[in-house]
């Protein structure tokens, strides 16, 4: 995104956008906010360490910042929504809004505020919505409470509001339950119940995180048009710069509590002031560009700064030879219907590849897609319902369990969250060795124990790992131990099940360079399941695209970014975030 | 927003980082540090602890081994009140003379208690002779159980005999008081209490741990199988707990057949495993399809182990809690039990057995044995459970919030 902006001509965006210029006194203004959390009773943590930043009127400013650095609790400062029990906000900071400091104001008339003045949208449409009220409902309530609108003029305002956000048939759907909406719509309804009584600011933290490509590049065009619309300020929170660079006025950059860098776009993503700045606008994989390795923050903040690196050729050639021949892979899921009934559902419907020896084929598609389905049934965690897997002339998918079993160690799968996927009562030692364990690698628990610091230094971590708990580990380390217990059993397929996808930006390219440096060495082929299209273009040789189950498209990365075929797959590559084109 | 909050609660990553060192603290270990800044629950864990000590004290015989001995004088009082006035029959010091009121003929006690029927039944037995023609039956049947033999008298007269040998050698030694005060035959109420709490909560924990561990397993074999597996376990489940708990109880007790403290561990324990069971069988089907459960099916990680080896631990806490929580229970169940008479043995002392002697003590105003064993119970009971909700605050929230986030 950057590269494409460093590199874009001056001329080129000059006239697509006039610089906005902010009307009088800003919306917002935040001074010198300090926020500290209670941990217990001696220690406290400083969440956010002094920061000052304007929001202007009618206008969209971008808070940007990985896990940790203060943006959700700056944002909940504003609502007055911190949990009084443990959050300290020093007294002398000031958050102005109309002359009032909200940082002082009593509870009672912060209630007044939040919803009519100031309301916001939240990561997850499914659990901001009571599933068991209708959405109408729901978004009448809003209105009675707040605007003393009579029950029939609430249901006429919540059709507009649900034609407003793009709802299809908002007579009907207003009746629906929010189980009976997509993902999508339920961040819609989210939205229109924010908007529902003209709000001078609207929060939206992380509002598209959860959603799919394609979605995430409606609502995020629904925002932008309801700002515009409505005259209001938008205070938009995202780790995503590629989001920022579509949708903001004014970019916010915060790190560890502080902000790194402040300004107009344009000025943040042309010429970036900031190391850290700098670093985040390069470590996330482009579509244009492939180095060998991606730089990650380090490079930056140590002052080494970017070395240039070769591009890396990827696609596999037809002389490669293959490991993993797929045929005709089916699975289906059974639900009951009526008593004795059975209605299928076909998860995954006959996919066919093959997957060449030490390359990467990138599974690409939109949940429920069926691309997760592919491999789990492939590491028999679900059982397949047709089709075979041919291993070293062997079909995995139809032998016994104690005949899999000696394969089991061969195919290895790294799960989406390293939160979860790792046992919390296990020490790190005792993680890595149980496979070892398991499969009798290894004499001894000396022997074992010194493979495990072997891994452990392989993927990055100290020794002193080996004794401690998961808890006590960041999410990029996490992945490193699942990948380090996955090594352990020497597999020749590791598959990747959006293994990066959870992590920081910068957490992420440190573990995709893992991923290609034990490749390089080891030879493994990964599939590596991803719904990230920039993630998947940068580390795979070849691309499938699945959609309901189905094979949409496979070719080389290169081509099929290039060049897609199918009408789905140019669809998906255009709901693509292309982040700062200034605004094209 | 959910992670960012929950990277700010946990400052053992930040603070463990720059002090290197090589054994950290399990979660188990941050569980008993939140555990022991808690007050009330740590008064209440120490006072559990006493209790417990006194138990394991009781039966290993170093403390409370001679409760049986009788020691002071009948319903000795406590001695902070001070010996009892010679008020009645019944609490005179002359030991000797008592016992032969208790031990001779039940006649002449009768002549000492006035009967507010006595006049009545005395006029009846007059009358009763009179209309002899009209109903003969009458005293023919009285004249049979004039004949009827006692088949217990020669017993019954043998423990006359060598209780009255047995009293008049330690008729010198009695005390007129005692710290707790004394029961029917003197015995120290202070001895007896300790005695009973080891029945108790020997009962109690006993009992609480078998119920546990077929909970526990009932509910991780139903939860992690699933299926059918699933079904029967409902199904018999279902079935159980549709009997009345108290009819399940005494049909237990009387296929048992036999009493003692062990049949008490083993009906209640037999009887009490079904909530443990719905717990479990809820965390086991929550946690099957957890990343890391899945994630120990991708090393090869066999049933047993992921259920036992891994799940376990995780679900630990609230087999841990279900488990205080069935202690006090069962204490109680063992204390009712005993009061109904289905408990212990008569030569067994526990609180419930003190409770029923009680029953008929405080009719005659002897409050003492009630209070002890009623409040010894309240202690140990309100103790375990605040210690319970100490334990269940110690172990859940955070833990729960770190796994999902």
């Amino acid at each position: 995104m950057s590269a494409k902006a460093e590199t874009m001509n001056e001329a080129t965006f000059a006239s697509k956008r006039p610089a906005h210029v902010p009307s009088g006194e800003p919306l917002i203004q935040v001074r010198d906010l300090r926020i500290s959390f209670r941990l217990d009773r001696h220690n406290t943590f400083e969440a956010v360490k002094g920061i000052t930043f304007d929001i202007p009127r009618n206008s969209t400013v971008a808070l940007v910042g990985e896990s940790g650095s203060g943006k959700s609790v700056t944002s909940l400062a504003i609502l007055g929504l911190l949990p009084p029990e443990n959050s300290v906000i020093d007294p002398k900071s000031q958050i102005l809004y109309g002359g009032r400091n909200l940082v002082r104001l009593p509870p009672a008339e912060l209630r007044k505020l939040r919803g009519a003045d100031i309301s916001m949208i939240f990561q997850e449409p499914m659990t901001s919505l009571n599933p068991v009220f209708t959405v109408g409902y729901q978004l009448e309530e809003v209105l009675q409470l707040h605007m003393g609108m009579t029950g029939r003029q609430a249901h006429k305002r919540a059709v507009d509001l649900l034609r407003e956000v793009g709802i299809p048939e908002p007579e009907r759907r207003i009746k629906a339950y929010p189980s009976q909406l997509s993902g999508g719509q339920q961040q819609r309804v989210m939205i229109a119940m924010a908007i529902a009584c003209e709000p001078k600011l609207l929060i939206a933290d992380e509002p598209t995180t959860a959603l799919d490509v394609t979605i995430q590049k409606q609502i995020l065009d629904l925002i932008a048009d309801l700002q515009k619309r409505h005259q209001m300020s938008v205070l938009f929170i995202t780790h995503d710069l590629a989001v920022v660079g579509e949708i903001a006025d004014y970019v916010v950059v915060m790190r560890n509590g502080e902000i790194r860098e402040q300004g107009p776009a344009r000025a943040v993503f042309e010429a970036p002031q900031d190391v850290y700045t700098k670093a985040l606008l390069q470590c996330r994989p482009q579509l244009t560009r492939r180095p060998m390795r991606l730089p990650v923050i380090d490079d930056y903040i140590q002052g080494t700064g970017p070395q240039h690196m070769e591009e890396r050729h990827r696609g596999v050639r037809a002389s490669d030879p293959i490991v993993l021949d797929v045929k005709n892979l089916g699975k289906s899921f059974f639900s009951r219907e009526g008593l004795f009934g059975k209605r299928e559902f076909k998860a995954v419907k006959d996919v066919s590849f093959k997957l060449p020896k030490g390359k990467t084929l990138g599974l690409v598609g939109e949940s429920g897609s069926g691309k997760t389905t592919v491999g789990l049934t492939l590491m028999r965690l679900h059982e397949a319902t047709t089709g075979e897997a041919i291993f070293e002339g062997k079909d995995l998918l139809s032998m016994s369990p104690a005949e899999f079993m000696q394969y089991k160690r061969r195919i290895q799968i790294i799960f989406q969250n390293p939160y979860a996927s790792l046992n919390p009562r296990f020490t790190v030692g005792q993680i890595i060795t149980e496979p070892m364990q398991i499969h009798r690698i290894g004499t001894n628990a000396q022997e074992r124990t010194d493979m495990a610091f072997e891994l452990l230094n392989k993927v990055g971590l100290s020794e002193v790992s080996f004794y401690k708990y998961p808890h006590e580990f960041s999410g990029g380390q996490r992945q490193r131990i699942a990948i380090a217990r996955c090594l352990t059993m020497k597999p020749d397929i590791l598959i990747c099940d959006e293994s990066v996808s959870a992590l920081d930006v910068s957490v992420q390219a440190q573990v995709l360079n893992l991923l290609q440096d034990l490749q390089d060495e080891f030879g493994l082929s990964y599939i590596f399941i991803s719904h990230d299209l920039a993630v998947v273009k940068y580390i795979s040789d070849q691309v499938m695209v699945m959609n309901n189950g189905e094979i949409v498209e496979i070719a080389d990365s290169d081509d099929i970014y290039r060049n897609p075929h199918q009408p789905y797959t140019k669809r998906l590559l255009a709901s693509i975030p292309k982040g700062w084109q200034g605004h094209a | 927003m959910a992670t960012d909050l929950a990277t700010l609660r946990s400052p053992a990553r930040t603070a463990h980082r720059e002090v290197p060192h090589t054994v950290s603290p399990g979660l188990w270990t941050l569980a008993w540090r939140r555990l022991r800044s808690d007050r009330v629950g740590m008064v209440s864990l120490a006072i559990v602890v006493v209790f417990i000590v006194m138990m394991i004290l009781s039966g290993t015989g170093l403390i409370a081994s001679d409760w049986a001995r009788e020691v002071g004088v009948n319903y000795a009082p406590p001695s902070f009140i001070g010996p009892e006035q010679a008020t009645g029959p019944l609490a005179t010091p002359e030991i000797g003379a008592q016992t032969q009121g208790a031990a001779g003929a039940p006649l002449e006690f009768k002549s000492t208690v006035v009967d507010p029927l006595g006049d009545v039944i005395s006029e009846l037995k007059g009358e009763r002779p009179k209309p002899a023609v009209e109903a003969p039956p009458p005293a023919s049947s009285a004249a049979e159980e004039e004949k009827s033999v006692d088949p217990l008298a020669d017993v019954m007269a043998d423990i006359r005999k060598g209780k009255g040998k047995a009293e008049s050698a330690a008729v010198e030694d009695r005390k007129a008081t005692l710290p707790l005060g004394g029961d029917k035959w003197g015995r120290d109420v202070l001895k007896k209490t300790i005695k009973g709490s080891e029945t108790s909560i020997f009962v109690g924990l006993a009992a609480a741990v078998l119920a546990t561990a077929l909970g526990t397993l009932f509910g991780a074999i139903a939860g992690y199988y699933g299926k059918w597996v699933d079904d029967f376990f409902n199904w018999f489940y279902s079935v159980f707990s549709s009997i009345p708990d108290l009819l399940l109880i005494l049909s237990v007790a009387a296929v048992l057949q036999r009493k003692g403290t062990m049949t008490i561990v083993l009906i209640l324990g037999l009887t009490g495993w079904t909530g443990v069971f719905r717990l479990m069988r809820a965390e086991y089907l929550k946690h099957k399809g957890r990343e890391y459960v899945q994630a120990a099916d991708a090393i090869g990680a066999s049933n047993g182990r992921r259920m036992f080896l891994h799940i376990f631990p995780n679900v630990s806490h609230v087999v841990l809690v279900q488990l205080s929580i069935l202690v006090v229970a069962f204490i109680k169940a063992e204390v009712i039990l005993s009061f109904l008479g289905f408990g212990v043995p008569v030569d067994v002392v526990s609180w419930g057995s003190m409770l029923n002697e009680a029953q008929n003590e405080l009719i005659l105003g002897k409050w003492w044995q009630l209070a002890a064993a009623g409040t010894a119970m309240a202690i140990l009971v309100t103790a375990f459970s605040l210690f319970t909700d100490a334990l269940r605050d110690a172990l859940d929230p955070k833990l729960k919030g770190r796994i999902r986030a």
